[in-house]
């Protein structure tokens, strides 16, 4: 039933905060911060109480668990929901739905606390979009009926829809109306892909159902399994997104408001990585697997295209979002190398990068609603107006390039030598991205924060709310740089079954490949860890 | 005639007595017909000379016709009443056309057929035309009358020419034929069926005879509009499920590429004609277009979930298209009607709950989750991947991605930050009918969009007794 609270919080917040903010406005605020920390304590009460059972459930069904079983999940709920259509009400979590819902949830509050100031207008109704995007994120993470997922998938679409046009910047409503077609039209070719495995399961067992779990290992020629798998590639590369499909990212991340923003980067974009791992690679496997050098090629594309392109933009806000695109690269080079090393290296890459592009995102528009501009050519010198928020800036400027002792840096490197095993190349060229990095992130900090100070801007310093947020994520990304293993241990299972399930195919040869695999899925002490950071650092 | 006696003398009751009471006794035999419809189907469903079959599938369509135009007709009662005209005997064409659309859906003969087709369509004349203040109004009929006058003639020629070759004039006489394929000798019979199709397509008003379409929903009232849009193209596709449905059409064959040719001319020239226009009835008129395109993607599926899908997705669109015009209607002041864009700038402001409601129709049209449009379209969907007509469900799916463009269009319209007082927007109050039954028609749309499973049980039992 602690599955049905995620999605139902927000999802009654939601109105209640539009009601509220007829009569007083501050009242949506504090509903949204509810509506959002409820479930976020929730969850992870749920994580540090079930930690022994997410170990004990690992050790009992060990590195042979059968894929997707009953009885392996923390929690599930089915239910009849459409039943003519085989189509059931079927939530489940195990350790990679966990990592995903403190993620929604957390950039939830992020997000609401983001608009704290910035958002004046309209705020009950804002607060409703916000929450109600926040129980469909849920939903997504939850749903395991492929039809489920499917409506959540595109629920989630309105209100993200509405946040960009309505509290969007100049250009908003080209923005959304793009973000809103690139990812309707991909999302419905998904579908077509979900109806004709439905059908080429019923035909073959005479049950018609969209469950995930039977649907896994179905039959069918490789040409069709190609095309089915296409199907679920676009959409999840529009999400994520990939190379050629990425325009819309920037304009929606640039035209968003800071809370839109936000949970883009910090949660909707990683659907994109979700539903590759959790659907796409577990029902095509071989079909991956003769594709995955043009996924390999594209995700090195992306990795060195959305470097490039950021080191060359003037506005703030769109250089962060095209280092998005150069981050989300390195997930899809890890899921492509489908080996125990990259998508635990995935795992962690979602997570750090949605704390620190999260981040970003929130430092740039603190700024814009001091100085009203994100153009970098009219800042410069900022640190000597406001230290603080310079040093912040800095610190996550410096995330984000992947620096040693931060967790994106273990997220990059488990991915780098992931896919080093599948691909030299593409880990040569993906490593060369991170050179780029380097470039764009402290270039970015030269033209806006350091330098002459030439516009005698003068603003405020961060205040106590901001601040408060930002040691949050500070905090958080430090831990994951120097302990990463809580949520290795977490997702670990997932990692497993997924590769368990892909295990009959030519795709995971290197289950027991070299032996760091083995200590790091073994739960190793962190010194294992620090001991490869520090390897690297030689090489960089 | 146990089961047809109480629907018939209903409606007649209604309108012979209606002048006084208009409304109220059109409600009262609304209700009643709805009420008979139940107590029919409680029995056995039964052929009432050649001509009609009240099986349950005639009696579901009925009891929507009927639900439609209450709607309908409660959201005249407003807009009548703004306008000063004596509005009695609209009601009673309202009834009347009804009654056609009731006598098309329980139609298993050619007779039954034409003489449903022209109740329907004389009233419509009258109807279209009825506030007869504005030049447009006259317009909007006369290219109705005059389009579907010729039309019908061409109907009656082809119902003649099949008649003359075969026979028969019975839905079980025609599906044989159809079956075999028209080539050869059955040259006579295939330009018979080809000039029902004509007539058929026209009140359907799909690719390529869809000209009428924006014109006379530009010109008629926006209630009329809601009608033409439902009761009369609903009525006429439900006939030709009927009469299609014991037709298995072999992919290949003449008949299905005509279908399929004229299914994805609609969906393709009714989203991208939409796309430029800037009244909110002609882009409606143009989505209906694209819309009934969609559904002949499923009528052309075989399997009884091609029935079910076709089904649902008319009940959805009956709700969301009355919803779409229902506010329109509402929202019009007396001298003219509210369709330009810019009356609809910054309508969240004015009337919040209209413009949820509106946001809640045209989400159902675009087939957005939690409305029931997004399941209709699913359905829609699945039947067609059901037969695997993989072409047509791959327009489908990418022309109603560009049909999304026009309908955030108005949606961002009504919810802008900062609207322009200035440009003449309309802001005429609600009244209470109206606003009861747009809330009832938003909340149909979001609980079946949630919870749809009742309702598909439903149209199951329904479509179980199409041959």
């Amino acid at each position: 039933m602690i599955l049905l609270w995620y999605i139902l919080i927000p999802a009654v917040a939601a109105p209640l905060a539009w009601l509220l903010a007829r009569s007083r406005p501050q009242a949506a605020r504090w509903v949204a911060v509810a509506g959002t920390a409820l479930p976020l304590a929730l969850v992870t009460w749920q994580w540090v109480s079930q930690a022994g059972a997410l170990r004990a459930a690992f050790a009992a069904h060990g590195p042979g668990v059968a894929g997707l079983v009953q009885g392996t999940w923390l929690a599930d709920v089915q239910a009849a929901w459409i039943s003519p259509l085989g189509i059931s009400f079927f939530l489940a979590e195990d350790g990679l739905t966990l990592i995903m819902l403190v993620l929604t949830f957390a950039m939830g509050l992020l997000a609401v606390l983001a608009s704290w100031r910035g958002i004046q207008e309209r705020v009950g109704f804002f607060h409703f979009m916000i929450l109600w995007s926040v129980a469909a994120l849920a939903g997504v993470f939850l749903s395991l009926d492929l039809f489920l997922f499917y409506f959540f998938f595109e629920m989630m679409l309105i209100p993200m829809y509405f946040v960009i046009a309505l509290w969007g910047h100049e250009r908003r409503v080209y923005a959304a109306v793009k973000f809103f077609i690139f990812t309707q039209a991909s999302g419905l070719l998904m579908l077509i892909a979900i109806l004709a495995l439905y059908f080429i399961h019923g035909r073959a067992t005479g049950t018609y159902t969209f469950d995930f779990t039977q649907l896994l290992g179905t039959e069918m020629p490789s040409a069709t399994a190609f095309l089915l798998m296409l199907g679920f590639f676009v959409a999840f590369a529009v999400k994520l997104p990939v190379f050629p499909l990425h325009t819309w990212l920037p304009d929606a991340h640039t035209e968003a408001p800071t809370a839109g923003s936000v949970i883009l980067a910090g949660v909707l974009i990683k659907i994109g990585a979700y539903g590759m791992i959790r659907f796409m690679v577990p029902l095509f496997p071989q079909a991956v697997y003769d594709f995955r050098t043009v996924g390999m090629i594209l995700a090195v594309i992306g990795i060195i295209y959305g470097a490039v392109m950021a080191y060359a933009q003037r506005d703030l806000k769109r250089l962060v979002a095209y280092t998005s695109v150069s981050h989300m690269g390195f997930v899809l080079l890890g899921i492509f190398a489908w080996n125990t090393l990259a998508l635990q290296g995935v795992v962690l890459q979602i997570v750090c990068h949605a704390l620190s592009t999260g981040a970003l995102f929130i430092l740039v528009g603190t700024l814009e609603d001091r100085i009203h501009t994100r153009d970098m050519a009219k800042m410069g010198g900022l640190w000597a107006v406001a230290p603080r928020m310079g040093g912040t800036a800095m610190f996550f400027a410096l995330a984000s390039l992947g620096l040693p002792g931060l967790g994106n840096f273990v997220a990059e490197f488990l991915i780098l030598v992931g896919a080093w095993q599948a691909s030299k190349w593409a880990a040569v060229l993906g490593a060369v991205g991170l050179v780029f990095a380097t470039v764009y992130a402290l270039w970015m900090m030269q033209r806006a924060f350091q330098g002459e100070e030439t516009h005698a801007l003068r603003f405020d310093d961060l205040v106590p709310r901001e601040t408060g947020m930002y040691a949050a994520l500070v905090a958080a990304l430090v831990v994951l740089g120097f302990y990463p293993q809580p949520l290795i241990t977490t997702a670990r299972q997932t990692v497993t079954s997924v590769q368990q399930i892909t295990a009959g195919s030519r795709l995971s040869p290197q289950a027991a490949h070299a032996p760091q695999v083995r200590i790091l899925a073994d739960g190793a002490p962190p010194g294992a860890t620090v001991a490869d950071d520090a390897t690297t650092d030689g090489k960089r | 005639m146990l089961t047809v006696s109480p629907v018939v003398v209903m409606l007649a009751a209604a309108f012979w007595r209606s002048h006084a009471l208009a409304l109220t006794l059109t409600l009262v035999g609304l209700a009643a017909t709805m009420v008979s419809l139940f107590l029919a189907a409680g029995r056995a469903s039964r052929q009432v000379t050649p001509l009609l079959s009240f099986d349950t599938y005639a009696l579901f369509y009925i009891g929507l016709l009927t639900a439609a135009t209450a709607a309908v007709a409660i959201l005249s009662w407003n807009y009548l009443q703004r306008r000063h005209v004596h509005p009695e005997e609209y009601y009673m064409l309202l009834l009347t056309a009804t009654l056609g659309g009731a006598v098309l859906v329980a139609s298993t003969h050619f007779a039954s057929f034409f003489l449903g087709l022209e109740i329907l369509s004389v009233s419509l004349y009258a109807l279209i035309v009825y506030p007869i203040y504005r030049a447009q109004f006259v317009e909007a009929a006369v290219k109705y009358l005059v389009l579907a006058g010729s039309t019908s003639a061409f109907l009656v020629f082809g119902m003649a020419l099949v008649y003359a070759q075969t026979g028969t004039m019975t839905v079980s006489g025609l599906a044989p034929l159809l079956s075999a394929g028209l080539g050869g000798e059955h040259v006579v019979v295939a330009l018979g069926v080809v000039l029902l199709l004509v007539g058929v397509g026209f009140k359907l008003a799909v690719v390529p005879f869809h000209m009428w379409t924006p014109d006379v929903y530009q010109g008629a009232p926006a209630p009329v509009g809601a009608y033409v849009a439902t009761v009369s193209k609903g009525a006429v596709f439900a006939l030709l499920l009927r009469y299609f449905r014991p037709v298995s059409l072999d992919p290949g064959s003449t008949l299905f590429l005509v279908f399929a040719a004229v299914a994805i001319a609609s969906m393709v020239a009714g989203n991208l004609l939409a796309l430029r226009q800037d009244n909110v009835k002609r882009i409606l008129a143009y989505s209906s277009i694209a819309h009934l395109g969609y559904l002949l993607v499923a009528f052309l599926a075989t399997g009884e979930q091609a029935a079910i899908a076709v089904t649902f997705y008319l009940v959805a669109y009956f709700a969301t298209t009355l919803a779409a015009f229902g506010v329109v209607a509402a929202l019009s002041p007396p001298e003219r009607d509210a369709e330009s864009l810019a009356d609809y700038r910054g309508l969240a402001r004015r009337r919040r709950w209209t413009a949820t409601a509106f946001t809640v129709a045209l989400f159902s049209l675009a087939g957005m989750p939690l409305t029931m449009g997004f399941i209709g379209k699913f359905y829609l969907v699945t039947a067609g991947a059901g037969s695997a007509l993989w072409a047509l469900i791959i327009v489908l799916v990418l022309t109603s991605t560009v049909g999304l463009y026009y309908y955030t269009r108005i949606v961002v319209a009504m919810w802008v930050r900062q609207p322009d007082e200035s440009a003449g927007a309309v802001s005429a109050a609600v009244d209470g009918a109206s606003g009861a039954v747009l809330a009832a028609l938003t909340a149909f749309l979001i609980v079946f969009g949630v919870y749809p499973a009742p309702l598909i049980q439903l149209i199951e039992r329904a479509v179980s007794t199409l041959p």
